[in-house]
């Protein structure tokens, strides 16, 4: 067995970035004010001086002119790290990212393969209001030719960075803000790796099942540490990918459980958890003996203050009173 | 208006054919497609570069083929027939073909060769722009001499996401050549109506960018200027720019069918006396080079082996619908069904 270090998720995340770097020259990374200024969120801290302005590169805040640029690249058989400063500005890039990088395999029949990570903070940080606090996950999981990660540990971002930056398709990585300063044991080994498209267990238990990913698995781990003082035994599905979706693992903790409640940061209506309740639903009608239930984000444009932000965000309360309905 | 340099051809007798063979081909190519779309046997989207000739054969010979790279929107046929690009295989993908560049699932706006360096074909006005930069790149990345040919039109000049590209080019020092076809129309909006200022060649100068602008309907003009810049872009590794008068005297679209509701047949007339294939075809005459019936004979030559290439790909099969998901991903497939 590996070893284990303790570190947090940017930690973890810069660790893997820097290895991945180290083992493949055609890996670089591109972004704004990742260089000199080293992030926003200080993810890619001491890389510049480490890699210089070659593989580490500054660009022009001009989101849809980088994608763009970083498609090329890939398609030319580089192996782009794309850092959007939040996800909310990748909407500038949506028509590249969507309309251009995620066709690039399907238009050629194969002949082109585009290699390229973008990653960044996605989902509320603190009182960043309504611009900047976008979870985007579920649009880019809308669409084929894409692959969406929203790892919720520090282990889960070192091996499923990896991951992506070894795939041979566009992959886009989302990381809630709120997760960068979680500290958790990850593998001393710089080949680990998560496949996509594995859901785990974090916490197992037999009467209800919290399907969640990102940051709200986090969530769903305090709802399910409280529902066990009420005698609950919750059981904690990690998603991990959202496309593609691990459905086997949801379904099977389904049937075991035979409750669900799907919670998502994202806005409640048409977010990706309403795709994994209705997939349940679908698959798994008979062996539900309750409606599955999901726990959204208020359908409001975040406000700024803290109070109303706070109320806007589902956290491990509003996930208890999801299952104490169905109880 | 365009630079008219004296044309002292320095060209060899046996180039002016094959530029002369070039062009009619893609003239007879694209007039098949023409009809390949009134038989139904094409749909959706489709554009074509008669007219514009000179343009992609004066640029396309001026690289080294495979080992450069170009890009272009979705008026594409003619790039990738110069780049070597089986035509059969081109025209099976404009009939939505097995046989197809792309097995039939880009159609006639998304061709691709990339073993020849041609990396489409794309359908978005301008949205490629960037993506050919990407090109030049990785090239810069590398550290290799490849040059990019970067095609967009007069409309796509207006987009945002070209002026972004033309900044990160002039500031990353991408070796890019920025190809404007002006044929002067966005569709169907003229460029003085989509333009505050016609003059394209100058969206360069912003950008620190060498730019010019050049005639594209003199097929030996367009040479030796494009000639000159690939030159100078592999030799200084540095972007350039350069805005091509030309026309197109089809429609912008093959469902393109009322042009004079943006140009008048006066307009068009006009055009037509600037054919770069009766102009090529008159120098060569003049130099001796070829006769009236030479000329005759080549033509049906041409036309004979477009017939030839139509009847292949018409023969040959749809996509199974078992393909459907297939290249999606290089390692998975979606969820399926409906």
């Amino acid at each position: 067995m590996p070893t284990t270090m303790e570190m947090t998720y940017r930690e973890a995340l810069q660790k893997s970035m820097i290895e991945e770097m180290d083992r493949n020259a055609d890996v670089f990374l591109m972004g704004e004010d990742i260089g000199r200024y080293e992030g926003t969120f200080k993810v890619t801290k001491g890389l510049f001086p480490k890699y210089g302005h070659r593989r580490v590169i500054d660009t022009p805040i001009t989101e849809a002119g980088f994608s763009g640029i970083a498609t090329g690249a890939a398609m030319a058989g580089l192996r782009p790290i794309v850092e959007f400063m939040t996800m909310s500005f990748s909407f500038l890039a949506l028509d590249q990212i969507i309309n251009h990088t995620a066709k690039v395999h399907y238009m050629t029949n194969g002949e082109v393969k585009c290699p390229i990570v973008f990653r960044g903070p996605g989902g509320a940080a603190k009182q960043l209001s309504a611009q900047h606090s976008h979870s985007m996950e579920g649009w880019y999981a809308h669409v084929p030719g894409l692959k969406v990660v929203c790892p919720a540990t520090p282990a889960d971002i070192y091996g499923m960075l990896r991951t992506a930056i070894r795939d041979d398709n566009p992959v886009i990585i989302y990381e809630n803000p709120g997760l960068y300063g979680v500290k958790g044991q990850v593998p001393d080994d710089p080949d680990y790796t998560i496949p996509f498209g594995k859901a785990q267990i974090l916490r197992e238990g037999t009467d209800i099942s919290l399907v969640g990913y990102s940051r709200m698995t986090q969530v769903n781990l305090v709802a399910a540490e409280l529902l066990e003082k009420e005698g609950i035994s919750a059981e904690v599905v990690d998603v991990r990918s959202l496309l593609p979706l691990d459905t086997e693992t949801i379904y099977a903790s389904v049937k075991k459980t035979h409750r669900a409640v799907v919670v998502y940061e994202d806005w409640r209506s048409g977010g990706f958890g309403a795709e994994i309740a209705a997939r349940i639903a679908e698959d798994c009608f008979d062996h539900l003996d309750a409606p599955v239930t999901r726990v959204g984000g208020l359908n409001v444009p975040m406000p700024y203050a803290r109070v109303l932000e706070l109320q806007c965000i589902p956290d491990e309360h509003d996930v208890l009173a999801a299952v104490h309905k169905l109880s | 208006m365009a630079k008219q340099a004296v044309n002292t051809s320095t060209h060899s007798p046996a180039e002016l054919e094959t530029y002369l063979r070039e062009m009619l081909f893609i003239r007879h190519f694209e007039e098949k497609c023409n009809v390949a779309y009134r038989q139904g046997k094409a749909g959706g989207y489709m554009h074509v570069y008669i007219g514009m000739e000179a343009l992609a054969v004066g640029w396309l010979n001026s690289i080294r083929k495979g080992h450069d790279y170009v890009i272009t929107a979705y008026r594409d046929h003619a790039h990738a027939l110069l780049l070597g690009t089986d035509p059969i295989a081109v025209m099976a993908e404009v009939m939505g073909r097995k046989a197809g560049t792309a097995g039939g699932k880009g159609g006639s706006m998304h061709i691709y060769d990339p073993k020849r360096g041609f990396f489409g074909g794309w359908g978005i006005v301008g949205g490629h722009v960037p993506i050919g930069a990407g090109l030049a790149f990785a090239s810069r990345y590398r550290g290799d001499d490849r040059v990019t040919l970067n095609f967009l039109g007069d409309g796509a000049a207006n987009q945002g996401v070209v002026f972004e590209t033309l900044n990160m080019a002039g500031l990353y020092n991408l070796p890019c050549i920025f190809i404007i076809e002006n044929n002067e129309f966005a569709m169907g909006t003229r460029l003085e109506y989509h333009a505050a200022d016609t003059e394209l060649w100058k969206r360069g100068a912003p950008f620190d960018i060498k730019s010019e602008r050049l005639d594209g309907m003199d097929a030996l003009q367009m040479k030796q200027d494009a000639q000159r810049i690939v030159d100078w872009v592999r030799q200084n590794g540095k972007p350039y720019l350069v805005e091509i008068m030309t026309y197109r005297f089809s429609g912008h679209g093959a469902a393109d069918n009322d042009r004079q509701l943006y140009r008048t047949k006066e307009e068009e007339e006009a055009a037509f006396q600037r054919d770069p294939i009766k102009r090529l075809q008159r120098h060569m005459l003049e130099l001796k080079l070829l006769s009236e019936e030479t000329i005759e004979a080549i033509d049906e030559e041409i036309q004979e082996e477009v017939e030839k290439i139509y009847e292949a790909a018409d023969a040959s099969p749809f996509p199974d619908p078992s393909e459907v998901y297939d290249n999606i991903y290089s390692d998975m497939m979606p969820e399926q069904g409906h």
